[in-house]
């Protein structure tokens, strides 16, 4: 079991060590996920009704009155 | 209004941005995994070295690919939580369930397969290598399945109930959901054409390496491997697509007319094959082509294999109007009696949550009655008119011919490339055939966006047919927050883009002059 996890680690640790195009890979999909969760989905793009709303009936209310309006 | 009607045009603007960009990539990852794990299977029955350089070299395009697409996709769902809020509440888990799905299995799948993939050569057996490639493939086309299933309910709502104490739609029957033919034609739909995509890259890349006379041979053996699943992958792209136009003139039939320009139908339709509309093709609806190339019967065979089925232009479905074989026109119901009976569906509701709010149970329950006989044609409640319900031509009529029009250019390049790799190889040292392969790189992706352009607006101004309109999934939002968000969307992806394709075509000038051909 141990020579298992310690050859799946192995392969892990030697593949990020060895890599080349991979590093420029990573690095653009660190950029990427900082990009979008930290800055976009924090700052401009809050989830409205789980936002404005404390529980699943006020928001069930805000839709209907929503998909009320004349 | 004007703001509200502002706010849902930017919010689509957006997503539409959004989800081009994002299938920009996922064709190719679709398409891309099946090859090199074709190619790295051929490495193993050969036993080859250069079979396994060159799967290393098409692997690790296939990785920055893979890493380029990481995460656009999630924007989406960004997207839908700020700019689609009752949109979101309304479809309720039938969206969510196939999407968790998708994040669970399919992820997993690929990011455990992924990593033996790209790190496990001398690591694990060449068998377990192998079999993880495949892997690979499977769980990048499973990924696409879950995203097709949600996007094709909301083209054809299946397997719920509308639950108006929860303001949401309830899944009541997953499979229902899960495998409906519409569901099912546009996932084979879109894997064949991430085949056909990969094929024509892959083909177009070594066509450069022939031009360049970067390692010539591994060039031809990518080639011919790009070129045939490029070429099965078109066929069975048709294939599927008139399925798509079979599936379409069923529960969509305003998409199948606007995609052709019809506004008056008739039994034995033509179909067109080149033309251009009138600048007003509904003022003339008995000739709204100011010039096409017409294949005869064809749009009834397309539909149904028979020249003499009848298909409803644009006015006969808003009159309801119907020719039958022997030439009688009878009508059924008009888009004015579905508004009717959209705008009984939400009074319903309405007086649902009125008497609920007071304890009428009796009243709600005879609300409830009508809501649920209405609920069929409870978007049409909120169009100001029938003409509300036509997408819009010009954009679907286009789109449609683009993409057919490409795709049979881009069928005879790949015949004629699998020609030259299996029977006239003299043709691979000629310019030509280089630059064909090239420029076709570009075609492939026009005529891949061209299909989703037809999918998306098509089907307006449905978010989910004849239930919600566009208008109604919008959050009570000012336009000019999603006007702020669009353009940083709009910097971010160019940006993103530009460091994408440097990357990839920095490793494709870099490793193709390396010897791919050693060892053997």
């Amino acid at each position: 079991m141990n020579t298992t996890l310690r050859r799946i680690a192995d392969m892990y640790i030697d593949g990020f060590r060895n890599m080349t195009v991979g590093r420029k890979l990573w690095l653009l999909i660190a950029v990427k996920v900082i990009l979008f969760f930290a800055i976009l989905r924090l700052f401009f793009f809050p989830n409205i009704l789980s936002e404005n709303y404390d529980n699943d009936a006020d928001r069930a209310e805000a839709v209907a009155t929503a998909l009320s309006r004349e | 209004m004007n703001d509200l009607m502002s706010t849902v045009d930017w919010s689509r603007a957006q997503f539409a941005l959004t989800a081009m960009y994002h299938w920009l990539f996922v064709p190719l990852t679709i398409g891309l995994s099946v090859i090199v794990a074709i190619m790295e299977t051929l490495y193993l029955r050969t036993g080859l070295e250069r079979w396994k350089n060159i799967t290393k070299f098409w692997m690790t395009v296939f990785g920055i690919n893979f890493a380029c697409g990481i995460a656009t996709g999630l924007i989406l769902e960004f997207e839908f939580g700020t700019n689609w809020s009752n949109y979101s509440w309304f479809v309720g888990d039938i969206f969510g369930a196939p999407l968790a799905i998708e994040g669970l299995l399919a992820f997993f799948m690929e990011a455990t397969f992924v990593a033996v993939m790209f790190f496990g050569w001398n690591k694990v057996s060449p068998r377990f290598h192998l079999l993880s490639t495949w892997l690979v493939a499977l769980g990048v086309s499973l990924s696409a399945l879950w995203i097709l299933v949600a996007n094709a309910w909301m083209q054809y709502p299946v397997g719920m109930r509308f639950d108006p104490d929860q303001m949401r739609n309830v899944m009541d029957n997953f499979w229902a959901v899960t495998l409906s033919p519409v569901a099912m034609n546009k996932f084979f739909h879109a894997v064949s054409s991430g085949w056909a995509l990969a094929g024509v890259f892959v083909a177009g890349v070594s066509c450069w390496m022939l031009w360049k006379k970067h390692n010539i041979s591994a060039a031809r053996s990518s080639l011919a491997i790009g070129a045939w699943v490029g070429l099965i992958g078109m066929l069975a792209t048709m294939f599927t697509g008139h399925g798509s136009a079979v599936q379409v003139a069923r529960v969509q039939p305003m998409k199948l007319a606007a995609m052709e320009g019809l506004y008056r139908g008739n039994v034995g339709q033509n179909l067109v094959a080149f033309g251009i509309l009138k600048s007003d093709p509904a003022a003339t609806p008995d000739d709204p082509m100011l010039f096409s190339v017409d294949i005869p019967y064809g749009l009834s065979l397309l539909i149904d294999m028979k020249t003499d089925t009848y298909v409803p232009g644009i006015n006969d479905l808003i009159d309801g109007r119907t020719i039958t074989a022997s030439g009688d026109t009878v009508y059924g119901e008009s888009y004015d009696d579905r508004i009717l009976s959209g705008k009984a569906a939400r009074d319903a509701l309405r007086g649902y949550n009125a008497a609920r709010a007071m304890g009428d149970t009796a009243a709600a329950d005879e609300c409830l009655e009508v809501l649920e006989n209405n609920y069929a044609s409870f978007g049409y409640g909120y169009l100001p008119d029938a003409q509300a319900a036509v997408p819009p031509v010009g954009t679907s009529f286009y789109a449609f011919h683009l993409m057919v029009l490409v795709g049979g250019l881009l069928l005879l390049v790949l015949v004629v490339l699998v020609f030259a790799a299996k029977w006239r190889t003299a043709w691979l040292e000629h310019k030509w055939l280089h630059i064909t392969g090239m420029l076709s790189i570009a075609l492939v992706w026009i005529c891949s966006q061209a299909g989703w352009v037809l999918a998306e607006v098509g089907r307006q101004p449905w978010v989910i047919q004849d239930i919600m309109p566009t208008t109604v999934a919008i959050s009570d939002i000012p336009s000019s927050s999603v006007q702020l968000t669009f353009w940083i969307f709009a910097a971010i992806f160019t940006a993103l883009l530009i460091a994408e394709v440097s990357i990839m075509l920095n490793y494709i000038n870099t490793a193709s002059k390396k010897n791919l051909e050693n060892n053997d």
